[in-house]
């Protein structure tokens, strides 16, 4: 029964994706084409990354606000060491960029499970301090393309079996987070800590431990994002990703992740961002004003939160439960 | 851990014991104490002009801190405020460029407002919706509206009456902004401390089914403070637009977190339930005063923002870090 519901709900989204596609086509007969699809893939090749680590924080009764800051500092981190050692390898780059980012995420996590404050406060707090932090690092300058060095900025864009690297990224991460959700233990605690916490503190799970992870879990994913991002780009300054947390939540919403915990799947986060990165790649080509994507995030994140929680009614679920663990 | 052993005390603290160790006291403190520090760190600081120039730093967001105090009070809560403020300026200026008169555009911004609230409202409390969530996508969407209306443009050219809101003096330096802000303030301290409202608000934080079955309308109270946060931000969007007397869609950009750290500073449990709006005047008070010193040392914007974020994680984390070295 579950089953069926959560599927129905990845076939809905195929389908308004499709739909989509199709509305496009009529207007620009080029977009559909399989090279374009792999462009619009790897241009929301970010956005997928840190719908995955929202997506787990979420399920566990919490939200990150604090992803999009956290990979921007990363990337300055990251472009600074890069501008002051052009020696060092891609791969410890990479590391510290992940490093970095789950160090930002367990100190999320720690407030939330050692302090029990709760996670919209912390992440509202740490979203500020982090783009703060950025400012007094770099005291207001941007890294530029030509400080950077090449292999820094060729990483992602190198093309692997006619994908760049960022996408395969990506790519990966789906497949390693969809194993590790549902084939792990870690995964089950993920869902019955927010499915409902006092159950799972039975059953034997520190869900204050569970939530910590999946916290660490996003800032690991959005510091690896944070590199990716400011080599993509070849630039790294304050204000990179600004609200970008918005439109990952809304691809959690839209994928249907409930806001509650426990529903969700990473394959209804990729979707849900796919969905956006189709929009947002759209609209210059069938002549809409960028200016529009803010408010038909924000339209879609309305229209999906009243959709799951119509689906979520059918069974019974009672919405204004309130959170037991924070009391 | 050790279970903490309760025992019944012999007698209830003194009235004025308890007075004394709240949290609005504490904070009273701390805000004599930034103003002392503050005197000290600059000269420019005791100035009656200045003192006023001061004040602009937070009695806009106070109006919508207020309502919001009671929202989350409540247990719910309103990230789009600051959207709403945004709309409801590009709305005015819109009015502004057809010729539209100062009542005009007060109705129109009051209105945006009211229909901002009224929208997020029936959202939570119609389809029973999470808040969080809601006014995450109404952020988006209200902010989108001025965006597509917009786009990278601003509206200017209001009426020169208009500009009384935001830039007019009601005696020597007591500006307008303040007494709408002093009044705004008792308006709301007998409405959560003097009413039956205020009792039903309390309530339904502390207990949502028990306040439903002894008899209180959940959805109703809960519809009202959301309608009440969106006329404070159509307010706020008056006072600011004729501070500023231009509007660009950026406007206003993250008072939303300023607001919630206020209401938090204040003493509010961000779970619902308790809190006093003495403690959001008083917490009003603190942060005008960081962030106008913080400005007359030359410290930067995103710098005070660090201050801000600290503050509201600080404010949380202490008391429960402090109840917890106690228990050890």
């Amino acid at each position: 029964m579950l089953k069926r519901l959560i599927t129905s709900r990845e076939a809905l989204l195929v389908g308004a994706i499709g739909l989509l596609l199709i509305l496009i086509s009529t207007r620009f007969s080029g977009f559909a084409a399989p090279s374009n699809l792999a462009n619009v893939f790897n241009d929301t090749s970010p956005l997928i990354l840190l719908a995955i680590g929202q997506m787990i924080v979420i399920l566990t009764k919490c939200i990150d606000l604090s992803v999009a800051a956290n990979l921007a500092l990363t990337g300055m981190v990251v472009s600074m060491i890069n501008v002051a050692m052009p020696g060092l390898p891609i791969i410890f780059i990479v590391a510290i960029a992940i490093g970095l980012g789950a160090v930002l995420g367990m100190f999320n996590g720690i407030l939330v499970w050692k302090l029990q404050i709760p996670p919209i406060v912390v992440t509202l707090g740490t979203m500020t301090i982090f783009r703060g932090m950025i400012f007094l690092l770099s005291d207001g300058k941007w890294v530029n393309s030509h400080e950077m060095s090449p292999a820094f900025k060729a990483f992602p864009r190198a093309e692997v079996l006619g994908l760049p690297v960022l996408s395969w990224i990506a790519i990966l991460a789906v497949i390693v987070f969809s194993i590790v959700m549902t084939r792990t233990t870690l995964g089950r605690a993920f869902y019955a800590a927010g499915g409902n916490p006092h159950a799972a503190t039975y059953a034997g799970i520190n869900v204050g431990k569970t939530q910590f992870w999946a916290f660490t879990i996003s800032g690991a994913l959005a510091g690896l994002t944070g590199y990716l991002w400011v080599s993509r780009f070849a630039v790294a300054y304050v204000d990179i990703a600004g609200g970008f947390e918005l439109d990952v939540v809304a691809a959690c919403v839209i994928g249907g992740v409930s806001i509650m915990g426990g529903i969700g799947t990473v394959a209804g986060a990729l979707l849900g961002a796919l969905f956006l990165g189709i929009i947002k790649n759209a609209l210059p080509v069938v002549d809409i004003s960028p200016f529009w994507q803010l408010a038909i995030s924000g339209g879609a994140i309305i229209i999906a939160v009243i959709l799951n929680a119509q689906a979520n009614r059918k069974k019974g679920r009672i919405i204004l439960k309130q959170a037991e663990q924070a009391s | 851990m050790n279970t903490t052993v309760r025992s019944i005390p012999d007698r209830l603290r003194s009235p004025f014991e308890q007075r004394l160790k709240s949290w609005e006291s504490l904070l009273l403190l701390v805000a004599i104490a930034i103003f002392v520090a503050n005197s000290f760190a600059s000269p420019y600081f005791l100035n009656a002009w200045n003192l006023s120039d001061a004040t602009f730093n937070f009695t806009e967001k106070a109006m919508i801190a207020f309502a919001m105090a009671l929202l989350i009070i409540s247990g719910e809560i309103d990230l789009s405020v600051a959207a709403i403020i945004a709309l409801a300026s590009t709305a005015m200026g819109a009015a502004a460029q057809m010729g539209v008169g100062t009542p005009g555009l007060v109705f129109i911004g009051l209105n945006v407002g009211l229909l901002c609230g009224a929208f997020n409202g029936i959202l939570v409390t119609g389809m029973g919706l999470p808040s969080i969530v809601v006014t995450i996508g109404t952020m988006s969407l209200f902010r989108g509206i001025s965006f597509i209306v917009l786009g990278d443009q601003a509206y200017g050219g209001y009426p020169a009456s208009f500009s009384y809101f935001g830039q007019g003096y009601v005696w020597w330096v007591i500006s307008f902004e303040f007494v709408l802000f002093a009044i705004i303030a008792v308006i709301y301290a007998v409405l959560l401390h003097k009413t039956n409202f205020g009792r039903a608000v309390y309530a339904i934080g502390n207990n949502p089914m028990g306040a439903m079955f002894s008899g209180i309308r959940v959805q109703r109270v809960k519809f009202i403070l959301f309608l009440l946060t969106g006329l404070m931000s159509g307010i706020a969007a008056v006072c600011l637009t004729a501070r500023l007397g231009s509007t660009r869609p950026s406007i206003a950009t993250g008072w939303e977190l300023e607001i919630v750290t206020m209401v938090v500073l204040g003493g509010v449990s961000i779970l619902g339930g308790s809190g006093t709006i003495v403690g959001v005047v008083i917490a009003a008070f603190v942060m005008g005063l960081v962030t106008f010193g913080l400005g007359l040392l030359n410290v930067p914007g995103i710098v005070m923002s660090i201050v801000i974020g600290g503050l509201l994680i600080g404010v949380i984390a202490l008391p429960r870090l402090w109840t917890m070295w106690r228990s050890r």
